[in-house]
């Protein structure tokens, strides 16, 4: 292999890195045959890492990443502090992650009475209300239905409320943007349930209920629940995580995360929404005039770049990859344009995952930076045509005290230093 | 599951083919039927008509002492907040530059407040008030923002009548689309 095909452009320093890991494996091997040891005159002085003349460890039951990357870790958003340490959000650190499917462990997830530890064989799902057959499932009578596998989003409604601060927070783009996270579900189309309950013609609504210590619950249109949504009972492969809604959970591709009811205990059909805290109080979008609008289920259009991102450093002049994230409630990521020069100018993003209704899409493009200031920016478009809006246009439509569903574009600023920051434009 | 009247229809339309084709219930169908005692005992939402409300009463004056035992801890003096929610207050705020919601300037359901504390409060002991406790201190934070009176009565009856100021606050952007 040519030296050349071993140095990839686009990362910090690589040639150094490997020129550092030669020579320091010729040190230990020169090291060895100065010891003077005559028995191994024969030992092999090719280069080699002290792991390369060790025996590695044995299996591992649940593999872990390596030591080397445990600071990657997800950022908390506790706005009650130690009053109610599992009220708020771990968000996702994706400027660390790459790809479009989130760790299960990095997953962000938000809750209203912190992780409830549920026993699977005392939890049930109980559906009722206006069904012609009341019914409730044991958790082992779930998972022997037929099931479906589906790649996903899911969003917070509140996420990148930390972008409306009123100055830009010099944080990690996780820790603003980071509530939503994507992955591969698993489990039984709710129309499957709902059919076997017979729901009368009059029921319009489902009462979604969780069996946190919040009973946390939303009322989600039959239309939906008969549509796309499933009764999620494994993320990634694995059965769901206790933060992400074991041993059940109610997924409802696209809509606003907090539909989507971890801890899954109960459906009722009804007639009319229950107008819960959850639907009335919180998740309700204020407008300037006062008044606000309700039942706003859909996520908007929205992207963001995930590096560089706010804290970074570029530690060079020269070739950079300017990657990160889209997706969209209303299905599927069209086109992502990326700018350099705060909006001046847009190129189109190379994507991956596109071809996916409401799940993440990874989007590229190479980027030369030569030292000068430029100002980052990504812009989706969705194959419904909505473009993700300016941040100046989003904040015009809404009342200062909204944080519901910002989708406005997301701006990095680089200045001559490389460094990397939030900024409002 | 095929249902009898599944079979019925196909064998009375007479097409064979068409009942191989046509989408019915097509779970093993592995729940349990669910009793009335059981739904009764779960079932605890409470939507704008008051149905499901159970037995039971309170004014604000028997729930200003709940109120002091379990709830000013989080929610502060009169429901003024912090550092939990404020839960008084606010009202003609909406549509200022600094919009203070609370129960009494942005809640449009007095239904969804006995729902919330029955399911919910206090944070360290849900489910833990009776229903007369429940009734109280939903009708003391209404008495905070001044909708219901010191003495007035809420109960199964009483509490889906009283009306909200911000109850014509919202635009159901679902079923106006």
């Amino acid at each position: 292999m040519k030296k050349d095909q071993l140095d990839v452009p686009a990362a910090p320093r690589p040639s150094q890195g490997r020129r550092a890991f030669l020579a320091q494996g010729a040190a230990i091997a020169t090291g060895a045959a100065s010891a003077g040891l005559t028995a191994n005159a024969g030992a092999q002085t090719l280069a080699g890492q002290p792991w390369e003349r060790a025996y590695g460890a044995p299996f591992d039951g649940y593999g872990q990443p390596s030591r080397f990357e445990q600071p990657v870790m997800r950022h908390y958003l506790k706005p009650y502090g130690d009053l109610a340490p599992g009220t708020g959000a771990a968000l996702a650190p994706i400027e660390r992650l790459e790809g479009i499917i989130t760790p299960s462990g990095l997953h962000s997830n938000r809750s209203h009475s912190g992780v409830p530890d549920i026993d699977p064989k005392l939890h049930e799902l109980l559906i009722h209300g206006l069904v012609a057959r009341p019914l409730t499932f044991s958790m082992d009578a779930l998972l022997s239905y037929p099931m479906t596998t589906r790649i996903h989003f899911v969003e917070c409604s509140g996420n990148s409320n930390r972008a409306l601060a009123p100055q830009p927070l010099q944080i990690p783009a996780g820790a603003i943007h980071g509530n939503m996270s994507c992955s591969e579900w698993t489990g039984i189309p709710l129309r499957t349930l709902l059919e076997e309950a017979g729901v009368k013609p009059e029921a319009k609504w489902l009462l979604a209920e969780g069996a946190d210590s919040a009973h946390m619950s939303r009322s989600v249109p039959l239309e939906k629940a008969l549509d796309d949504a499933m009764i999620a009972l494994y993320q990634n492969g694995e059965r769901l995580r206790p933060e992400q809604g074991y041993p059940v959970r109610l997924l409802l591709p696209g809509w606003e995360g907090n539909m989507n009811v971890k801890w899954l205990r109960r459906l009722k059909a009804t007639s009319e929404p229950t107008q819960t805290k959850d639907e009335t109080s919180k998740y309700t979008d204020l407008r300037k005039d006062g008044r606000a609008m309700q039942f706003t289920y859909e996520m908007g259009v929205k992207s963001v770049i995930t590096k560089p991102s706010s804290t970074m450093t570029l530690p060079r002049h020269g070739l950079y990859e300017i990657t990160g994230l889209a997706w969209t409630g209303a299905g599927r990521i069209r086109r992502v344009e990326v700018s350099t020069d705060g909006g001046a100018t847009w190129k189109d993003a190379a994507l991956t995952g596109e071809e996916r209704p409401k799940a993440f899409a990874r989007f590229r493009l190479p980027w030369r930076w030569t030292g000068g200031e430029a100002l980052l920016q990504s812009r989706a478009t969705d194959e419904k045509g909505n473009v993700q809006p300016a941040r100046k246009d989003w904040i015009a439509l809404w009342s200062p005290g909204n944080i519901y569903h910002n989708n406005s574009i997301v701006s990095w600023s680089v200045a001559a230093d490389g460094s990397v920051k939030n900024v409002y434009a | 599951m095929y249902t009898r009247d599944h079979v019925v229809a196909c064998i009375g339309a007479v097409i064979l083919a068409a009942c191989a084709t046509q989408t019915g219930p097509a779970g093993p169908d592995l729940g349990r039927a669910a009793s009335a005692e059981e739904i009764a005992a779960r079932d605890i939402s409470i939507p704008p008509s008051g149905a499901g409300l159970p037995a039971g009463a309170g004014t604000a004056r028997q729930g200003a002492a709940v109120y002091a035992a379990k709830c000013v801890s989080c929610h502060g003096d009169k429901g003024a907040g912090k550092p939990a929610d404020p839960l008084a207050g606010g009202i003609g705020t909406l549509a200022t530059a600094k919009p203070v919601r609370t129960v009494g300037s942005y809640w449009p359901h007095a239904t969804t407040l006995f729902d919330y504390v029955r399911r919910a409060m206090p944070l360290r002991e849900p489910l833990s008030l009776t229903n007369d406790e429940v009734y109280a201190v939903s009708a003391y934070v209404l008495w905070l923002n001044g909708i219901v009176r010191e003495d007035e009565r809420m109960d199964a009856k009483t509490l889906p009548l009283v009306k909200m100021p911000n109850r014509d606050g919202f635009v159901d952007e679902w079923s106006k689309r």
